[in-house]
């Protein structure tokens, strides 16, 4: 999709934050010269054509008490690839789910996901518990918990005018 | 800030808001009515949660590959007396968005996002030149599931 210097001047402005005020979108316009009316249209259809995936809050996991992340990897045979991501993709403890490709022989796995808990043992629990309710229990995997976190920022793939956005890889 | 510390309104807040903020006039006007409050008392809450660092600030996720850049995910071997050298080296790369060491032999997990598709390569190239390390080049062929909502 091409982006108007109007789309990139307001992916720019929220990218700093949505104003905190009853009435943000109408402040957002006033600091760029839209209309408010203006600025909900441009936004409804950077959505609409999925250049923006989502715009929520950004949940900071380990300030909220989530302090395990685990990445889960399956080998899981090509023809059931499909099937078994959207069964995954079902589970409300499962965040993200992506097929991805191998590279043997160093990385046998095509398919992750992310569950976030407390701690190890709990989320290990619930990773086992989706395993076997999305019947791949059976699956080669390993389960992958976070230790330290280096980098956690804004990616900047986005045009340098608009400024750094947050990246779902 | 820690999450013993919100009150049942301010979980309510974030978690009606990690879902999104409803693209009105009055993003704020519905979840006020639900808990009884007034839309200032949500946006003074909000504040003081992001001012607290218990939530980052509100902004779009977008789609790398909707706008013409690429995103991959790539994963590193990096021998335990080289992490941080490693971290360090991946921190000064713009292209670098997220970097998490995981208990794995491949225990360095990183996001490269460029404007273009054809800057991955040159990207994992000079990673591999820097440091001498084999990347995996894992980028995502199918999505199942893009959602970041964590019950508070």
């Amino acid at each position: 999709m091409a982006l108007s210097p109007d789309d990139r001047a307001l992916l720019a402005a929220l990218e700093a934050g949505l104003p905190l005020v009853p009435r943000p979108f109408a402040a957002l316009g006033e600091r760029l010269g839209l209309a408010e009316h203006a600025v909900l249209v441009r936004l409804a259809a950077l959505r609409a054509a999925g250049v923006i995936n989502r715009a929520g809050l950004i949940v900071r996991h380990r300030e909220l008490g989530y302090r395990a992340n685990a990445m889960v990897v399956l080998d899981v045979p090509d023809a059931e690839l499909e099937a078994a991501g959207r069964r995954l993709a079902r589970e409300p403890a499962v965040s993200l789910c992506y097929a991805r490709p191998r590279r043997p022989p160093l990385w046998p796995y095509n398919l992750f996901f992310m569950v976030h808990g407390p701690e190890r043992l709990a989320t290990l629990r619930a990773v086992h518990a989706v395993l076997m309710r999305a019947g791949l229990e059976s699956v080669p995997r390993a389960v992958l918990f976070s230790r330290r976190r280096f980098v956690q920022r804004a990616a900047r793939y986005a045009p340098a005018d608009a400024g750094p956005v947050e990246a779902a890889a | 800030m820690r999450s013993g510390h919100l009150d049942p309104i301010d979980r309510a807040i974030v978690a009606a808001l990690q879902r999104g903020v409803p693209t009105v006039e009055r993003p704020f006007a519905e979840l006020a009515a639900s808990l009884e409050t007034t839309e200032e008392a949500v946006v003074a809450r909000l504040a003081r949660l992001i001012d607290a660092g218990v939530v980052g600030r509100f902004a779009p996720m977008l789609d790398a590959e909707k706008l013409g850049g690429a995103v991959t995910l790539c994963a590193v071997a990096v021998p335990a007396d080289r992490l941080e050298e490693v971290a360090a080296r991946l921190a000064a790369l713009p292209e670098v968005a997220h970097n998490y060491e995981r208990a794995h032999r491949f225990n360095m997990w990183f996001v490269l996002a460029v404007e273009r598709p054809e800057q991955l390569a040159t990207a994992i190239a000079r990673i591999e030149a820097e440091t001498g390390l084999a990347v995996l080049d894992l980028p995502k062929l199918e999505e199942y599931r893009l959602e970041l909502v964590l019950p508070v």
